[in-house]
């Protein structure tokens, strides 16, 4: 249903809250080239300090798996129990493992 | 047909299942026609209400009493609009453009909350309406940030983090002037008696007299009914009135053995009239809201065009 004047294309708003942890998706703006989305974002999404960081990706260029697939697409990794610590015995005594 | 009807009985019983489970429903999930058609509406209205309003206290930015006041204003209409977009966003995932929002919006088919039809008379009517109008818009907000629709949700986080600043910078106001002159205690007592109506009018009719409530409850896009919602506004605005000195124009007003209010008739007429379009400001709302979209579209095509030029340059 996109029409001419639509305030520009839609991306997506990533936010970095402090440094070294990882960027949250925090919502979306509209914007007609990448300044633009970022300064929409900052004045937008990070009006109270928020980020430290932001990244903005245009929404038409995310790959995405909902919830609707996700049973048989991650399928492979839960029947891998062995994968995860709590499924191997240790003898009785041993610490720090 | 009848393996369609079968299928979209199954994935109605999945939804609702959803829906009992407190799961939240996201864009690209299957939903009855019904449910989005209610969160079109609703947020869109919402949406619009967050735009709309900032044109009364816009009113007021050139003549707030102090650098101080003014500073506080601009931010919190500034948060308004920002509230605007993260509600059109929000909308945005159910399929329809910014563009026919606003469209919707200009042609009189969609709405906004109509408490943005009454005129901002004197700084006062800042005071009252961070305290009351911005007051009864969280009551709403708190209980919708649980509503079912997943992006819905998390705009209602977001903005009832904010939200609470602009009640305070109201009630501050209100008890500055009841601090001061006896004409600014007139002033502030006049504010409250002009808006604490439209105040309980903003969160809709009588739950009697709402229509489409039930089937909201069901499908928990509403968490609260308008009564619920308004009984906790009065619960807790009244001693917040009385602490400063200011007293709610309601004659008729009851104080329950338990401390809660019960309220006197609301003038459901003059909100019908509001809503139909025929409140004080209707028509100056929507003009502005239109001259300002059309007058503006220099600057749209401008940035289409600049767009178009870097992308070829690189």
């Amino acid at each position: 249903m996109e029409t001419r004047d639509n305030q520009g294309q839609l991306w997506e708003v990533f936010i970095q809250s402090k440094p070294g942890q990882a960027f949250k998706h925090a919502g979306s703006v509209h914007a007609y080239d990448k300044n633009m989305a970022i300064e929409n974002a900052r004045d937008t999404y990070t009006r109270r300090g928020e980020g430290t960081g932001l990244w903005l990706i245009p929404s038409s260029e995310i790959v995405a798996v909902t919830e609707n697939e996700a049973e048989y697409f991650f399928e492979p990794a839960d029947v891998k129990i062995y994968r995860h610590p709590t499924f191997y015995n240790v003898p009785e005594g041993v610490t720090n493992m | 047909m009848l393996t369609q009807t079968i299928n979209e009985e199954k994935l109605l019983a999945e939804f609702e299942a959803k829906i009992n489970a407190e799961i939240k429903i996201e864009p690209k999930d299957w939903m009855p026609d019904e449910y989005r058609k209610h969160l079109i509406r609703q947020m869109s209205q919402h949406a619009h209400s967050e735009v709309i309003g900032m044109q009364p206290e816009g009113n007021w930015i050139t003549r707030a009493p102090s650098l101080r006041s003014k500073k506080i204003l601009l931010a919190k209409i500034q948060d308004e609009g920002g509230h605007g977009l993260y509600l059109y966003s929000a909308a945005e995932t159910l399929g329809v453009s910014r563009d026919q929002f606003i469209q919707w919006l200009h042609e009189g088919k969609a709405k906004y909350s109509s408490v943005f039809n009454y005129p901002t008379l004197n700084w006062a009517d800042i005071g009252a309406i961070g305290w009351l109008v911005d007051g009864a818009a969280i009551t709403n907000q708190v209980s919708l940030q649980r509503t079912s629709y997943g992006p819905y949700s998390r705009a209602m986080v977001r903005i009832c983090k904010e939200e609470s600043f602009h009640q305070r910078q109201g009630y501050e106001i209100m008890w500055r002037m009841m601090e001061g002159t006896v004409d600014q205690q007139k002033m502030a007592q006049d504010a409250i008696d002009r808006w604490w109506w439209p105040a309980l009018m903003m969160f809709g009719p009588h739950d009697t007299d709402s229509p489409r409530t039930s089937l909201a409850m069901k499908w928990r896009i509403k968490r609260e009914s308008n009564d619920q919602l308004r009984e906790k506004f009065i619960n807790k605005t009244i001693s917040q009135a009385e602490i400063i000195g200011l007293k709610v124009p309601d004659p008729n007003l009851i104080r329950n053995e338990d401390g809660t209010f019960k309220h006197g008739d609301i003038n459901w007429d003059e909100f019908w009239q509001v809503v139909g379009g025929n409140g004080p400001c209707n028509q100056q709302r929507l003009e502005h809201h239109f001259n300002v979209h059309k007058e503006g579209a220099w600057v749209r095509e401008s940035a289409i065009a600049y767009n178009i030029k870097h992308t070829n340059n690189q």
